[in-house]
Parts: C-alpha cells; structure tokens; sequence
C-alpha cells in the first residue's frame, strides 16, 4: 500500500514524507485542535507542536495497534486538551461560547466570504441532535464508548449501533 | 466470522475514533488485515472523518509548512552531524575508555595480587621473627649447658631405666655451689596425656625422697634439659611418673630412672 510506504518513509526521517503527510492531514487535525482550543492562533501553535511530535515519535507509531490517522488525531486531541488546562491559557479568558463543531461549522457556512463554506450546510442539516453529540463526544473530544454513554444517558450499546447509523449517513454525503 | 455483520455492528467507527481499548484495536488491525472488505470500510469511514474535521478548520494551514519545516531540518542536521563527522572520535573514544577500563581492572588485579603477596610476606616475617627467637632461647640454653658440662664443679650422675621402662635413661648434672641439678631427659618416654615427671632427691639410708620439681612442658621442651633448684645433699636422683601438678610422696612402682651419687 502507498500509505504503508509513506509511513515507513516517515520514519526513517524523510522530510518529503513528511510534507506528504503534513498536506495529507494537516487540515483535518487542524479542524479537530480549533473544535477543542476555539482559537486560530493558539491553535496553529498546537498545530505545529502536534507534527513536530508526528516527525519526532514516527518511529514508535505501529501499524498492528491502529490506524495513523487515529494515532495523530490521539496526539492532537491531548495536545489541545493539555493546552486549554495550561496556565497561560486560562489567563487569556478566550471566549468559549460554541458548544462543538456543529456550531464551527455553521458560523463558517454564515460567513459567505469563506470559499469552502460551500457545502457545509448540508453535513449538518443531515445530521440529527444525537449524531452531533455522539460525533462530538467520540472523534472531536475523543471520550470512550462508556465515557460517551454516561455523559449522554444512553445504554452503552447504543453508543456504537447509533453512531454507525450517523457516520453512514455522514459518508452518503460526503464519498 | 460474519464480515457484514462484524462491519455493521459499528466496531469499526470506534477504531478510527480510537475510542476502543487497546487488545480490542489490535483485534480490529488483525480482522483488517485478513479481510479487505474491512479494510475498504474502515478506509471510507476515515474519509468521511477526514473530510468532516477537515471542514471544521478555519483555513487551511499550509502556510505553517515552512517555519515547521525549518524547525525539522535544525533537529535533522543535529542528529546528522556526529553520524558523518565524529564517528571516528566516537569509535576511539569508545576504544579508549575500553582500553582505560581494562587498564583500570589489570591494576586493581595487580594491587589485590601485590596486597596479598605482602601479607603473606608479613606473615613470614612473623614466623621468621618467632623462629629467630626461638632458635636465639636455644642457643642460650645450650651454650648454658656448655658451660655446665665444662664446669668441673658439676657432678654428672647417670640414672638407669628400671623395670617399669628399661630402656629409658637419663642424667642428673648437680651443681653444688650453685645448689642447681640439670635433668637431660632426652631418653625419657613422653609421659602420657594428664601426667607428668617428677625428680628426686634421694637420701639412701633410711631412704627419704624429697621433691626438687616437675619436668614441666616435657613435649615442647626440644633440648629436654630442665633446670631445677636442689638444695639438698643428694645420695642419689630418681625419676617417677607422677599425676600432673606432682606429689608428696614419690609413686614407687611409676619409678622411670634411678641413680646414685658415686662419692
């Protein structure tokens, strides 16, 4: 696999599969650090210390425990929990006030002026009040199945049987 | 394994999400291998994921590549230096510090082997040092009994085994001026664990014995000549085997030597 390849590339300390994989991800783990940190700045930092950390512990990532994909959403995920804990910033009393991305999106799509507002409108007019919950909790926010259950009062296996119903109706419109 | 039913139960969602344990994601890496179906599927939903956090982004930060570029290619050239330049000082380094290490263990052999030796050269010395006094007494003692022998005052008196140990023999050397009896008892046996020889003064009509000592430490004794106080006027030496610490009476049937005094 092209993938597989890349991944070895990477680390083995190749700097042109590290731009590939950069341009690869870059957007999307941008998008999950901005969902938690709700800062552009703040989280371009992060941004950065998340591939700084993806070239440098390349070599500990293995295949055989789960997708590279999940591996750096890992790291981006608690590089912004830890940053939002920091001191510095609590000091900075940045206004939180979205709740998840849902809303990321919407004030994106409201914004004419931003090109790839296109098309946004319609993931979440598909997407029902539990969906956006259940893909908040589990991929933006990276709680556990049981984690998930709990914060939103459903059984535990509903947490998976459902959130499959949400992404498949998530890839009917976005494949 | 029912892959449908596998693919639709929604494992696979929590896979990518990393939301599973640990034993349970390494199950899924194995089932995605073994089946491309669920490879395909965990493939699309990682594209429905990337599409929609990729949307969640403000811009796209492409921009950032560069500075995050330059801060890779500092760290890189750091890592690369000492692999190309110092590779040879690290190996003569390293040949160094083995060579200093076993340097190192050779002397501290060296040292333990030399302490030992001197300590048991010192324990020579002790012996040497004891051997030399020892050796030093002897000589006194046998020049003293020279003078003895060539003393014509002394009277040398021969006492004769008797029954009891025939073979045994021994001389009594009297100084009388000086009131001192020699014993040679170099021809008596070595008396048994507990005992001990005791020596006589004789008067022979009536016959009456008096005790003039014991020949004490009769085994580390290596001249067998004992010196004794005699201030008697002896007829006649006799030597008895007597309990150790002697007696009063002399026991008559342990009777070793006997000799009289030729006038």
């Amino acid at each position: 696999m092209q993938q597989d390849q890349l991944i070895i590339e990477l680390q083995s300390g190749n700097e042109k599969a590290f731009e590939r994989i950069y341009q690869l991800y870059s957007v999307s783990t941008y998008g999950i650090i901005y969902s938690i940190i709700r800062d552009e700045k703040v989280s371009e930092e992060v941004l950065q210390d998340v591939f700084l950390k993806i070239w440098n512990n390349a070599p500990t990532y293995d295949t055989n425990k789960g997708r590279f994909f999940t591996w750096i959403l890992n790291i981006a995920r608690n590089a912004s929990i830890d940053k939002i804990r920091s001191k510095d910033f609590k000091n900075k009393q940045l206004n939180l006030k979205s709740d998840n991305f849902v809303d990321i999106l919407e004030a994106k799509s409201n914004s004419s002026g931003k090109i790839d507002a296109i098309g946004l409108q319609k993931y979440i007019d598909l997407l029902e009040p539990m969906c956006k919950k259940l893909i908040d909790l589990l991929f933006f926010k990276g709680f556990t199945q049981k984690e998930t259950a709990e914060e939103l009062d459903i059984p535990l296996g509903t947490v998976k049987t459902k959130n499959r119903v949400c992404i498949d109706k998530l890839r009917s419109n976005v494949l | 394994m029912d892959i449908n039913k596998y693919i639709e139960s929604g494992i696979l969602e929590l896979y990518v999400y990393g939301a599973l344990s640990e034993s349970e994601s390494s199950e899924v890496s194995r089932t995605l291998k073994e089946y491309p179906e669920v490879r395909v599927e965990v493939e699309e939903i990682e594209k429905a994921l990337l599409t929609l956090s990729s949307a969640a982004a403000p811009y796209d930060p492409e921009f950032l590549l560069q500075s995050l570029k330059e801060k890779l290619s500092r760290r890189h050239k750091v890592i690369d230096l000492p692999k190309k330049g110092t590779n040879w000082a690290a190996y003569i380094g390293w040949a160094a510090s083995i060579l200093f290490l076993i340097g190192l263990f050779t002397l501290f052999n060296e040292n333990s082997e030399l302490r030992e030796s001197v300590q048991a050269l010192q324990a020579e010395k002790i012996q040497m040092e004891t051997d030399i006094a020892e050796a030093r007494n002897n000589a006194q003692k046998t020049q003293e009994l020279l003078f003895v022998l060539r003393d014509k005052n002394i009277l040398e008196v021969p006492l004769q085994g008797q029954s009891i140990a025939p073979d045994a023999y021994a001389t009594a050397y009297w100084d009388k001026e000086k009131n001192i009896t020699y014993i040679d008892a170099k021809d008596l046996p070595s008396p048994p664990r507990g005992m001990v020889y005791q020596v006589w003064s004789l008067k022979m009509d009536p016959l009456t014995p008096s005790s003039i000592g014991l020949l004490d430490k009769f085994e580390s004794d290596v001249n067998k000549i004992f010196r004794l106080e005699n201030i008697n006027i002896s007829e006649g030496f006799g030597i008895t085997l007597e309990p150790e610490g002697g007696s009063t009476t002399p026991t008559m049937e342990q009777l070793y030597a006997l000799g009289t005094v030729s006038s």
